[in-house]
């Protein structure tokens, strides 16, 4: 664990976000790679996501800082429910707008091209919650 | 009617911690087969691990609904992490010391002891740990509409809640 004070290097929160998905999913830390995805390479069901903010908000809290990630922040929440935001099962501009908007640590251009509400899991990567916890550690 | 695995609430620290006991006895039927006698082995009445884990869940269910004076459906939503490692005999007494580890709108995390008490040896032994993830239904299924009665803290609970002295929780109406 890094001294208070100090900023963590983008190592050891990789290594601190491994920490919380083999706690959280029980996954082998041999699986748990920057490109595995949370739900489709590490089982991830909608609850582990409650488990995996709490677990991040415990692991990167600083007495002098405390890291609370708001509802939504992460995970996008209602977009389904959301008549604007999904037709047809595909995520509308205004959605992907939307998403760029709220989810920066997600990687969108791929699935720009064909914006299946239901291949949105797949950018939950590792990578993608190492991102958001470096830029939300920054900010 | 729920099933109940907890006889009684010990202690109560709103928001933070629940105590619960249950004493485990030959009368529940269950224990007879479990394990039965077979193959010449003698019969060896212990209370399953997967009922200790209902327990707990109770304890830590009702500790969870109580911060919000039970207007949320709380459910079980994940066994985070479960290891008993002695068996609980009949006549004896488990106690379940339930703790909120984390909590916010959608749900919460608790952290429990499990413990045996021995009317023998007249000793307490803590025998597990248990840590459950609770998810507040009606903030969680993307739309899907539940109905307003609080089906998840029924009569049973509050039957219990009063018992222990904690009357003052009623369901909302």
């Amino acid at each position: 664990m890094a001294a208070s004070g100090t900023v963590k290097s983008r190592d050891e929160i990789i290594a601190d976000v491994q920490d919380v998905l083999e706690q959280a999913l029980g996954a082998d830390p041999g699986d748990i790679t920057l490109d595995a995805t949370l739900n489709g390479d590490l089982g991830a069901e909608s609850i582990d996501y409650l488990d995996i903010v709490f677990r991040l908000e415990k692991k990167f809290s600083t007495p002098e800082k405390p890291f609370k990630i708001a509802q939504g922040e992460m995970v996008p929440e209602n977009l389904m429910t959301d008549s604007t935001l999904v037709v047809d099962g595909k995520v509308t501009p205004k959605g992907i707008a939307l998403l760029k908007q709220r989810m920066q640590h997600l990687d969108l251009t791929t699935f720009e091209s064909n914006p299946q509400v239901d291949k949105l899991s797949d950018l939950f990567t590792v990578k993608s919650l190492v991102d958001f916890v470096e830029r939300k550690l920054k900010s | 009617m729920r099933w109940m695995w907890i006889d009684t609430i010990v202690t109560f620290e709103p928001k933070a911690r629940l105590v619960a006991v249950k004493n485990v006895s030959l009368a529940e039927e269950h224990l007879h087969d479990h394990f039965a006698a077979e193959g010449g082995l003698p019969a060896a009445p212990v209370m399953p691990n997967s009922l200790i884990i209902e327990g707990m869940a109770q304890t830590a269910g009702i500790l969870v609904g109580s911060v919000h004076d039970f207007r949320e459906k709380v459910v079980l939503a994940k066994i985070t992490n479960a290891t008993i490692s002695s068996d609980v005999r009949p006549g004896q007494t488990v106690r379940y010391d339930a703790r909120i580890d984390r909590m916010d709108a959608m749900g919460a995390s608790t952290i429990g002891v499990v413990s045996r008490f021995d009317h023998i040896s007249n000793r307490w032994t803590d025998i597990g740990s248990i840590e459950l993830m609770f998810s507040h239904l009606d903030q969680n299924m993307g739309g899907m509409e539940f109905p307003e009665e609080n089906f998840v803290f029924g009569e049973n609970f509050r039957t219990i809640l009063a018992a222990a002295g904690f009357g003052r929780f009623q369901q909302p109406t």
